[in-house]
């Protein structure tokens, strides 16, 4: 009886599915019903955008066409994948796609974990990385469009294995300036700039507000992505302001005050 | 206050049959939860409206889960035939037929709409239909960028709100295109329109407690004396999981 009352309430969950896609490692369960895919360096999706790429979404990295710093961020997206051993599929117009496959990074571990993970197979990644070129963009759009839907689709019948695409990333390098290294501590480090365009709403309507949209990228010891906050938050008039609370994003020892 | 003054207007707004509705909106500021809005309107229980969805941008379980906190069960609505979804996320207008193309895909979603329409709306049972569209740059995109075939549409739409008495709903985007001149559908649009609401970023950029500012024209609101002037308001808006503030500008500290 008490079993038979407990499925018919409203609150009921759904813990079939949950428990089908729980098992899948890299996956983790965020608001409003939707399934995340958390990156191994916690930097970019959990403190940034707040949790990791949702599976079934799109993430758009814009590039600058006189900067290749874009594929940096590309290889750590691909990157990822791999470490959760996850499926991963690259297709680049690129004469040779595996020349840059080599050039991913591998997650930063201590001596011990290091011999371990050689004595392992090359793990599988999870992602769908595509580099666009069509000759027309309502084609283009068209293909990105069935991409979305394909992946949408998985996430129903395929258990969610493939990736999330999720926001669109707008970055830009922009080159050594004195003025701005007078306003920007640890200018000297950066290489470029990110800037979060839009973050994806899905199952909500609500909009994501990020603390900071614009980061500055630093590679520390041409090792490790570090991603820092540029901008302050909005200031939310209702629970005072958002000064003096600014924290380096990736846990690196400072932020980037500005001086004005 | 404000706010039951603006949900007064927009209940103006949302008894509007036989009109077309259009929202416009842009990638900073996301006019979707005014779709929400009048989705919830016209299926809460105080009225016996039905809802006709033709889906180009999110699945089912997207507006399932909105409308839950709304307070509208939309698996519910559906079974009781007050809420009918078309998905068409997979639509693909053109077919090559002997070189020549067709627009196929755009006639059927029509013919779709329209019978599903003409069964509802009996002579006998006055029912209201409101049909949603929700993302028409996404129509076009299916066209592969014919905004003529996607304007012959909505005319064919529109016909449907003199025929049957539909009310038409309509979303689109207005930032999409790099110039003017390719805007032809939003122009289009705007004439065709009886209700335009546009929602757009605040000009002081991204703030936590204000998400935007919204405009709505009314082509033809009645005024106090009898008489059809078109009128123009303008507030702002904080969207909530289950509601939305608006408020006047400058009436919040």
């Amino acid at each position: 009886m008490a079993t038979a009352r407990s499925k018919t309430t409203s609150f009921s969950r759904n813990l079939t599915s949950a428990g089908a896609v729980s098992h899948i490692p890299g996956i983790k369960h965020g608001p409003n019903g939707t399934i995340f895919s958390p990156p191994e360096s916690q930097t970019l999706t959990v403190k940034i955008l707040g949790g990791g790429f949702p599976l079934g979404s799109l993430v758009m990295i814009m590039e600058d066409a006189e900067a290749p710093h874009h594929l940096l961020l590309l290889r750590t997206f691909m990157s990822q994948g791999l470490v959760h051993e996850q499926p991963l599929l690259y297709a680049s117009p690129s004469r040779d796609p595996r020349a840059f496959l080599g050039t991913l990074p591998s997650p930063v571990l201590s001596k011990e974990e290091k011999t371990l993970k050689n004595e392992q197979e090359q793990t599988q990644g999870e992602s769908i990385a595509v580099n666009l070129i069509c000759g027309s963009p309502w084609r283009g759009i068209c293909s990105v469009q069935s991409l979305l839907n394909a992946l949408a689709l998985l996430i129903l019948q395929a258990l969610l294995l493939f990736v999330i695409h999720v926001l669109d990333f707008w970055k830009r390098f922009q080159d050594e300036d004195k003025e701005m290294s007078k306003l920007l501590t640890g200018y000297q480090d950066m290489v470029g700039l990110l800037h979060v365009h839009k973050v994806a709403q899905i199952n909500t309507q609500v909009p994501v507000i990020l603390e900071a949209s614009t980061f500055s990228i630093k590679l520390q010891r041409r090792r490790s992505l570090v991603l820092e906050r540029l901008n302050q938050a909005p200031v939310d008039g209702s629970s005072g302001t958002s000064y003096n609370t600014s924290t380096s994003c990736s846990g690196s020892s400072k932020a980037s005050p500005l001086d004005f | 206050m404000n706010n039951e003054a603006i949900e007064e207007d927009e209940t103006r707004v949302s008894d509007c049959a036989g009109r077309v509705v259009l929202i416009q909106d842009c990638v900073e500021t996301s006019g979707a939860f005014l779709l929400h809005h009048l989705m919830k309107r016209k299926l809460s229980r105080e009225s016996s409206e039905i809802v006709v969805f033709v889906a180009f941008a999110h699945p089912f379980y997207h507006y399932d889960r909105i409308l839950k906190k709304l307070g509208c069960n939309l698996v519910t609505l559906s079974q009781k035939g007050r809420f009918i979804f078309f998905d068409m996320r997979k639509l693909d207008c053109l077919d090559e037929v002997g070189g020549g193309r067709t627009k196929s895909g755009l006639v059927e979603l029509f013919h779709k709409i329209h019978k599903a329409a003409e069964v509802i709306a009996s002579p006998e049972t006055k029912i209201c239909i409101t049909i949603m569209i929700d993302d028409l740059s996404l129509v076009e995109v299916a066209a592969q960028g014919s905004s003529s075939y996607v304007i012959d549409f909505l005319r064919y739409c529109r016909t449907l709100t003199t025929e049957v008495g539909c009310t038409l709903i309509l979303l689109n985007h207005e930032d999409i295109y790099s110039n003017s001149e390719e805007s032809t559908l939003n122009l289009e649009l705007e004439y065709l329109a009886d209700i335009v609401m546009k929602a757009k970023p605040l000009a002081t950029g991204l703030a936590a407690d204000v998400h935007g500012q919204l405009t709505v024209l009314n082509k033809r609101s009645i005024n106090e004396h009898g008489k059809i002037k078109k009128r123009i308001q303008n507030f702002q808006f904080k969207v909530k999981e289950n509601s939305v503030e608006y408020f006047y500008s400058g009436s919040r500290t």
